[in-house]
């Protein structure tokens, strides 16, 4: 019956329209040859190497190009070595300094505040606590010293060598320095 | 017995005594004695409430008081130091004030302590005076705070919400009542106004029965065919509805393998998208953050102090945070790494197509466009979802609608001068500027 066959046909487009009920998981594909990369990408998954891992770190005794090599060594004496002689190799005009600014808020100031007080969002809702000024008389930084934390990172602040490369590093040390003799004053 | 005897008589003395003074006075004196007894005889001489300021700016970071951190967990550390090693406060002193000249002097236990640290250096505070210290080892010195019993948070947790469900509640008992209420009036009604027919003589017409309503419905060729076509288009348009979602992900939300809540991280401690996602600035992909990123933070924060609920309780998101230790291989107690890894399977939601090409670095850093704008309120996610559609129609929109930024981008000056005078318009859209051109994503 006529009636019958439009009941069929309703019921079956209200299961079609409710075929993605679950959204845990991924929804159908007109075409998946097309929407899935026959290559490696970074986050796919790979069975060549015995972690899975698509991602590889640098071969090791490689550096990747426009990346140089820092000579000091993460032990005490290589912090003391930097803090001594090591120096921002960069020129740094205005708007470095304007992107530094950008950089610090988003790397640093969570925990080390907008002045480098030791006063950020993290510090104040006692996340992490003790994180010092940069005005520290028994720290004395200087641009070695930090940039060598940046690099290696030190006690408890990890390494932030991932997260910026190196002009950024020797940017957001200058805006460190900066932030200091403004708090020293 | 004898010495209980004495130290009864002693204390009985002591109580005639207090009685003595006048009362104020007697508070402060029992206080004092109450106190002395609590707090350990090592550090009767600092203000413990001075020291916990000092100790949170100046030593937290490296340092709990019941923990083992980057150095040793300080509670007692005066006692301990004394009784265990015979230092007095003076090596303190020294040690504090600057760490490496006393391991450089050949001081026994400072160049032990060193060495079990993995030579981590304490840093030098010889800005700290003698008091400053004084008042850090008191707060060392103080005993653990009991903590208080949870049952008093949870009642105070359950209790608004009861609250709510009980307003609730006689709001809907006042509208059940009011709706009885206007049915027994309309029932009354018709009965008085059946009544009243009675007595005037007047007689109700029964109504006839005839055909049914469907049966003449179906016989009906015009209505039967105005039907037919409805239900023809009205599936016609559901099917291309389903059609048109089909490989579109809107609100995918899949288990991740951590339960990592957006809301806390971005929203409650105002992390910036960037912090951990940094590659989102110089690259195609917004990475997802390798574990040691997490460990930027996690390394001192191991357990889950902020707002709860029944979902999802502090054991919950400290479960969560043990999870992170396993795969990065920290060793919580020891506060070291392992070495021992395990590679955390991170679901991808926003998955574009092969076919078409996209660029973070383009949109956030160049156009300088809000994470937002496409992923939505994240910062208000517990569990991240896919926010838009991320059709080429949702891309294309958006290409027509935004202005290219061409503030500080001198990349952009001549090319923005020659269009926008071609099109006759002040600002050009990232449309108008070749962003609608198909090689831009498909190639």
């Amino acid at each position: 019956m006529n009636r019958f066959g439009l009941k069929i046909l309703m019921i079956s487009l209200l299961l079609l329209q409710s075929c993605w009920g679950d959204k845990g998981d991924p929804n159908f594909e007109y075409m998946p040859n097309m929407y899935e990369s026959l290559s490696y990408e970074a986050y796919t998954e790979n069975n060549l190497f015995a972690d899975s891992l698509s991602a590889r770190l640098p071969v090791k005794g490689t550096i990747p190009r426009g990346y140089s090599l820092y000579e000091y060594e993460d032990t005490n004496e290589g912090y003391d070595l930097a803090k001594i002689e090591l120096n921002n190799p960069y020129e740094l005009n205005e708007d470095d300094m304007l992107k530094a600014k950008e950089l610090y808020t988003v790397y640093c100031g969570v925990c080390h505040g907008a002045k480098g007080a030791g006063q950020g969002i993290l510090v104040k809702r006692e996340k992490i606590l003790g994180i010092p000024s940069y005005a520290d008389i028994g720290r004395a930084i200087t641009p070695g010293s930090t940039y060598h934390v940046i690099y290696y990172g030190k006690n408890t602040m990890g390494s932030y060598a991932n997260q910026l490369n190196e002009k950024e590093r020797w940017m957001v040390t200058s805006y460190v320095m900066k932030l200091k003799s403004d708090l020293s004053k | 017995m004898d010495s209980k005897v004495f130290s009864n008589k002693f204390s009985y003395k002591l109580f005639k005594k207090l009685t003595k003074l006048s009362s104020i006075k007697s508070y402060a004196f029992y206080f004092f004695f109450i106190t002395s007894f609590i707090s350990t005889s090592y550090a009767q001489d600092g203000d413990p409430v001075a020291g916990k300021a000092l100790f949170n700016t100046n030593c937290a970071s490296c340092h709990k008081l019941d923990r083992k951190m980057t150095g040793p967990a300080l509670r007692y550390v005066e006692k301990r130091l004394s009784e265990d090693e015979g230092l007095d406060r003076e090596w303190l002193y020294k040690w504090i004030r600057n760490s490496s000249s006393l391991i450089k002097s050949g001081d026994d236990y400072a160049n032990r302590i060193y060495l079990e640290y993995n030579k981590a250096a304490m840093t030098a505070y010889p800005q700290l005076t003698n008091i400053d210290i004084d008042n850090i080892l008191a707060y060392t010195a103080q005993d653990k705070a009991v903590p208080k019993p949870a049952v008093v948070a949870a009642q105070v947790a359950v209790g608004p919400s009861n609250s709510m469900g009980l307003t609730d509640e006689i709001i809907l008992g006042v509208f059940t009542v009011l709706f009885l209420l206007l049915s027994i009036a309309l029932v009354i009604v018709t009965t008085a106004l059946k009544n009243l027919a009675k007595y005037k003589g007047v007689k109700i017409e029964k109504k006839k029965k005839g055909k049914p309503l469907w049966k003449s419905y179906l016989e009906n060729q015009f209505l039967m065919f105005c039907t037919a076509v409805f239900f023809l288009l009205a599936s016609a348009y559901e099917f291309y509805g389903w059609t048109m979602q089909v490989g579109v992900n809107q609100g995918y939300m899949p288990v991740q393998p951590i339960h990592y809540s957006h809301k806390i991280h971005s929203g409650d401690n105002k992390i910036d998208c960037n912090y951990c996602h940094s590659s989102a600035r110089v690259s195609k992909h917004s990475g997802i953050p390798s574990l040691n990123i997490c460990m930027n933070c996690h390394k001192s924060i191991y357990e889950y102090n902020g707002e709860t609920t029944e979902e999802y309780t502090k054991e919950f998101y400290d479960a969560e945070i043990q999870k992170l230790y396993k795969a990065v291989g920290w060793d919580d107690e020891a506060q070291e790494y392992t070495g021992v890894t395990y590679p955390v399977k991170w679901v991808r939601i926003h998955n574009l197509p092969d076919f078409a090409y996209f660029n973070h670095s383009q949109h956030v850093n160049v156009a300088g466009i809000e994470c937002q704008t496409c992923h939505g309120p994240v910062e208000e996610m517990e569990i991240m979802y896919q926010h838009s559609p991320l059709t080429m129609g949702w891309c294309i929109n958006c290409h027509r609608e935004t202005n290219v930024k061409v503030k500080d981008n001198e990349y952009y000056d001549r090319i923005h001068a020659e269009l926008s005078k071609k099109y006759g318009v002040e600002e050009l859209t990232a449309a108008q500027m070749g962003g609608l051109e198909c090689g831009k994503c498909h190639y």
